[in-house]
This record gives structure tokens, sequence and C-alpha cells, in this order.
């Protein structure tokens, strides 16, 4: 189908809203949640208003209703990211407790102490602290690729590290802060011939250009609803089969057992073995709403459309003296301009932007070793997805001028 | 919202009176704002007469933050400690006189909370918390 961005912004209600100085939104927050369409609002009003009810095991209408739409939704994810079968796709929470899941149940039985896990220096806190936290109690090594200026992995320096046998290289797809989109089919194939698995965080990935597992063959995938236009409070850990039924259980409760003994249990099969309790129902049925959302967009059309507001972007930042943009050149970035303006600080940038019903981000965007390693203590962050605009792109730079005029 | 960035707080950030390090000093704190990053020092020293004699901050921030650090150490000038400690977060807010929602509100007040930090003598790493 032919991308019309008029129309994909017509199904989003919350871009007709004003701000309170009566300035209609210009949302440029989408990396850190996307907002969503009617239909995704609507799938779940419809499940709460018609077949809410407790799913698996209940043998009564609602309860049948409930287990379909949410394992329709698994299916429909697991089509969406080409999973082999749809017990590869355990729902989590979201990117975070995926990453958390395979430190806990794959780190914790498999890895032993000095074995080494290979991250980079642009990872998101959540691909960070989840591996300290089990370096410490396994006494295992971390070290990390380095990030060049223009804010790309070293590669040369990645064979290096490989040298070192690394048990695990984890890595984010697509740089929250840098844009930088990592050649992740290239690292993994390096990675299985160092004889290491891989964990790619997609939650900047999946949302905004086409991942398919079997064409990246990596080991573990994560990424969130929430930033592809679902809702928050779900997301996803993919894995290969073989690995995940290897695994033993992440949480332990209800749902998770095939069998419970007073003082043992027997898990269940994929992928309930790794949800334990109940679930997200309501936000599975949203979830999968958006992967249909996004499949009748086609992913090769919200990939180009990206790369055009990100070549207008920078183009357009290129013009305003004094702003410096981080990361590397269109090609290889995706929709993330992250910037610092001389002698303003980026909380400052962010506010006066928000007068103009402008939302940008200020911060370290849960990336603080990354702006350690480029010595910035916080960055202005201004993020695109399906429904931004070239015109809205002209009135940030317009209302980051008369930022420059306040302060000069 | 209109005078967040009003006349006085682009001055005094633009040109602080209180900027710099005192060392030795007699009172030396700093903390963060980990949502922000901001980061700030406050030094004090004292005159005989037990009042604060000099005062100046370092670190980087925003300029709500930089601003309230230098208008809330020319407020301390010439206290004595007890003043100092008795110094209440509505005093500083007063005097900047602005209208700051909860986030912003954090930028204002880390200068505030550095300050008692220091006169309190909290150690490196604690972190001044309002008695509610």
């Amino acid at each position: 189908m032919t991308f019309s961005v008029e129309a994909v912004r017509a199904d989003f209600p919350i871009l007709s809203r004003n701000v309170a100085s009566g300035k209609r939104i210009i949302y440029l927050d989408s990396t850190a949640t996307a907002q969503k369409p009617l239909s995704v609002i609507q799938a779940m009003d419809r499940y709460y208003r018609f077949s809410n009810a407790n799913i698996h095991r209940g043998v009564h209408t609602l309860a049948e209703e409930a287990t379909a739409a949410y394992e329709g939704a698994r299916q429909k994810v697991a089509s969406f990211i080409g999973a082999f079968s749809s017990r590869e796709v355990i729902f989590t929470r979201n990117t975070t407790e995926s990453i958390n899941l395979v430190a806990q149940a794959w780190g914790r039985s498999n890895l032993q102490p000095g074995d080494l896990i290979l991250l980079t220096e642009m990872e998101h806190h959540s691909n960070l602290v989840p591996w300290q936290m089990l370096a410490a109690e396994k006494d295992l090594r971390l070290e990390f690729i380095p990030v060049s200026d223009d804010g790309e992995l070293d590669l040369a320096e990645y064979e290096r590290l490989l040298e070192q046998s690394p048990r695990l290289v984890a890595f984010t797809h697509m740089s929250n802060v840098l844009g930088t989109i990592n050649p992740a089919k290239e690292m993994i194939a390096r990675a299985h011939s160092a004889g290491a698995l891989t964990l790619v965080d997609g939650a900047q990935s999946v949302p905004h250009f086409p991942v398919n597992v079997k064409d990246l063959n990596t080991d573990f995938l994560a990424f969130s609803a929430h930033k592809m236009l679902g809702p928050t409070g779900i997301g996803v850990l993919w894995g290969r089969e073989k690995l995940l039924a290897a695994m033993p259980p992440f949480l332990g409760g209800g749902d998770m057992i095939k069998k419970v003994h007073l003082r043992s249990f027997t898990p269940n099969d994929l992928p309930h073995k790794f949800e334990a309790g109940t679930p997200a129902v309501a936000e599975a049925v949203g979830f999968g709403e958006a992967v249909a959302y996004l499949e009748t967009l086609g992913m090769d059309n919200v990939a180009a459309h990206e790369t055009d507001l990100t070549r207008y972007a920078l183009q357009r930042f290129a013009e305003l003296p004094g702003v410096r943009v981080l990361g590397p050149a269109a090609e290889k970035k995706g929709g993330v301009i992250s910037f610092v303006m001389d002698g303003i600080h980026p909380h400052d940038v962010a506010q006066l932007l928000d007068r103009d019903g402008i939302a940008v981000r200020a911060g370290h965007h849960c990336a603080m070793p990354l702006h350690e390693r480029y010595q910035l203590p916080a960055t202005s962050r201004a993020s695109f997805y399906v429904y931004n605009t070239r015109e809205e792109i002209d009135l940030l730079i317009l209302s980051l001028a008369r930022v420059r005029e306040l302060f000069s | 919202m209109d005078d967040l960035y009003r006349e006085i707080i682009i001055d005094h950030y633009k040109n602080p009176q209180y900027r710099g390090q005192l060392n030795p000093a007699d009172f030396t704190f700093e903390d963060e704002n980990p949502l922000c990053g901001d980061q700030l020092r406050i030094d004090l020293r004292l005159g005989d007469d037990g009042k604060v004699k000099e005062a100046a901050f370092s670190g980087h921030g925003c300029a709500i933050s930089q601003a309230s650090a230098d208008l809330l150490l020319e407020m301390v000038i010439g206290k004595t400690l007890d003043e100092v400690k008795n110094l209440k977060k509505e005093d500083l807010l007063d005097v900047l006189g602005i209208e700051l929602g909860p986030v912003r509100l954090k930028c204002a007040l880390l200068s505030f909370k550095v300050l008692k930090g220091s006169v309190y003598g909290l150690k490196s790493g604690e972190s001044y918390t309002e008695e509610e």
C-alpha cells in the first residue's frame, strides 16, 4: 500500500490535542514511547467490555475468548518477527524484563566464574545493569566494544575482544541516543564463529524497520510493545526453542507449572514456563493490534518514511550554529537526533520547546556511560515515528532558533 | 510558565556572582539530580563572627538549577549556621518567583539540598531529605 502520513496521523487521537500554550502537540519523543492508534485503544476497550476473563484453564465462554485473544496476539507477534514458532515468543513486561530473564535464567545456570560477557559502550542501562548484577553474583567478566567519535561500534576492537572467547555478546540493534543502526547480522555471525551466543536489544529496531530473527540468526531478541504503537506493560523475549527449553524457569508461580507438590514442581512447556502469574492480557490484545497496524503500513514503508525524516532533520540541524548532533551520518542512523546547544542546558532546551508544543526528551536517556564517553552530562533528543512530518521538523528548527535568541 | 525564563533567571545563569570553589572551606558538599545529571557542589566559609562570609557553587546544570544556586548563596551570606539550617525551601522559591512543575522543582531545589547537606555535615554519597 502507499504510505500517507496524513492518513496515519488521523489514526492517532492524541495528535489533535493542544498543550497549555494553545499550540498543537508535536510529538518528537517516540524513542521513549510511541503514541497509540485508535485501533489499539479500541481493541483493548473491546476486550474489557466483552471478553475479559483470566486465561488458560477456564472453560467458560469468556475464558475461552480471553485465551484465544492472548494466544492470538502471540501468533501475530511471532509472525511479525519471523519466529519459527510462537512457542519461542515469551511475553514479559518489557525489554528490560526480557534481558533480566536471559541473565537470570540462562546466565545463572550456564555461566561460570571468569566467563566473559561482551557488551558495548552504547547500551541502554537495561542491557548493562542486569549483567553487572549477574557479574557481581557469579564473578563474571564484562568487556565493552568501544564507540567511535562518530557513534559507531569499533568492529576491529570487537574482533580482538572475540579472541577472549566471550560466552555471550549482548548489544543494541539501534542506539536510543545516537540512532546508530549496528551491523547486527555481521556481528552475530562473528560472535557465533567465536563460539558465543547473542542477545539483541531490539527495543529501537523492531518498531522502526523490518527485523526477522531467521535472517538475523540471533539467539535472543528483546523488545517492548509500547515503543511500537502498543500499550505499556508488555514486551517480548524471543529465543531459540532449544535454548529456552534447556533454561530453568525465571519467576515461579501460577501458569508456569505443569504439576505442583508441596515440596516440588514440574515446569510448564514453552512459552508458559516463563510466564508466571496472570499476564497482561488486555495489553497483549493491544500489542497484537499494534503489530497488525504496522503490518498494514508495511515495515519497509515505515523505515523509508523515517529515513526521509532523519535525512531532512540532519540537513536542517546543520543550518543551526552552535548545535552539535551526536551519532553517524544518515545512512547508518535511525530516526533519533540527540543534540547539544552551546551554553544552553538540554533541560532548558526541552522546556522552551514545550512552550511551542514540541515534546522532546532531555537527560541521559538511560545511557549514562555513553554520555560519559562523550563527556556530556545530558543531551536533548528529538525522535521520529510514522506520524511525524517534515513540517514538524521545520517548526522544531524555528523553535530552536528562538531558544538560542533567548540565551544570547 | 512564561516567566520560567524571566530575566532574573537568565541573568544569574549567564552572570553568576558566586560561581567557583573555596579550598579549603568550612563546609563542602555535593550532590546530583539523577533525573537530568545536574551536579552541584557548594562551599561555605564562616567569618570570626560565626556568620557565612564566603560562599561558592560549582558543577553543571540547567539555567533553573544554576540561577537558583546563585540566588541561594546570595541569601546565605551574612547568616549564622543556625539561620542557614532554618532556611525553608519556600524562602528560595519565593526569591525565584516562578511556578514550577514537579520535575523542574527538583532542578530549583538541588542547591537547597546541597546547602543543607553541607551544613548538616552529610557524608559523600548521602542526600539531604526534608523531614515531612
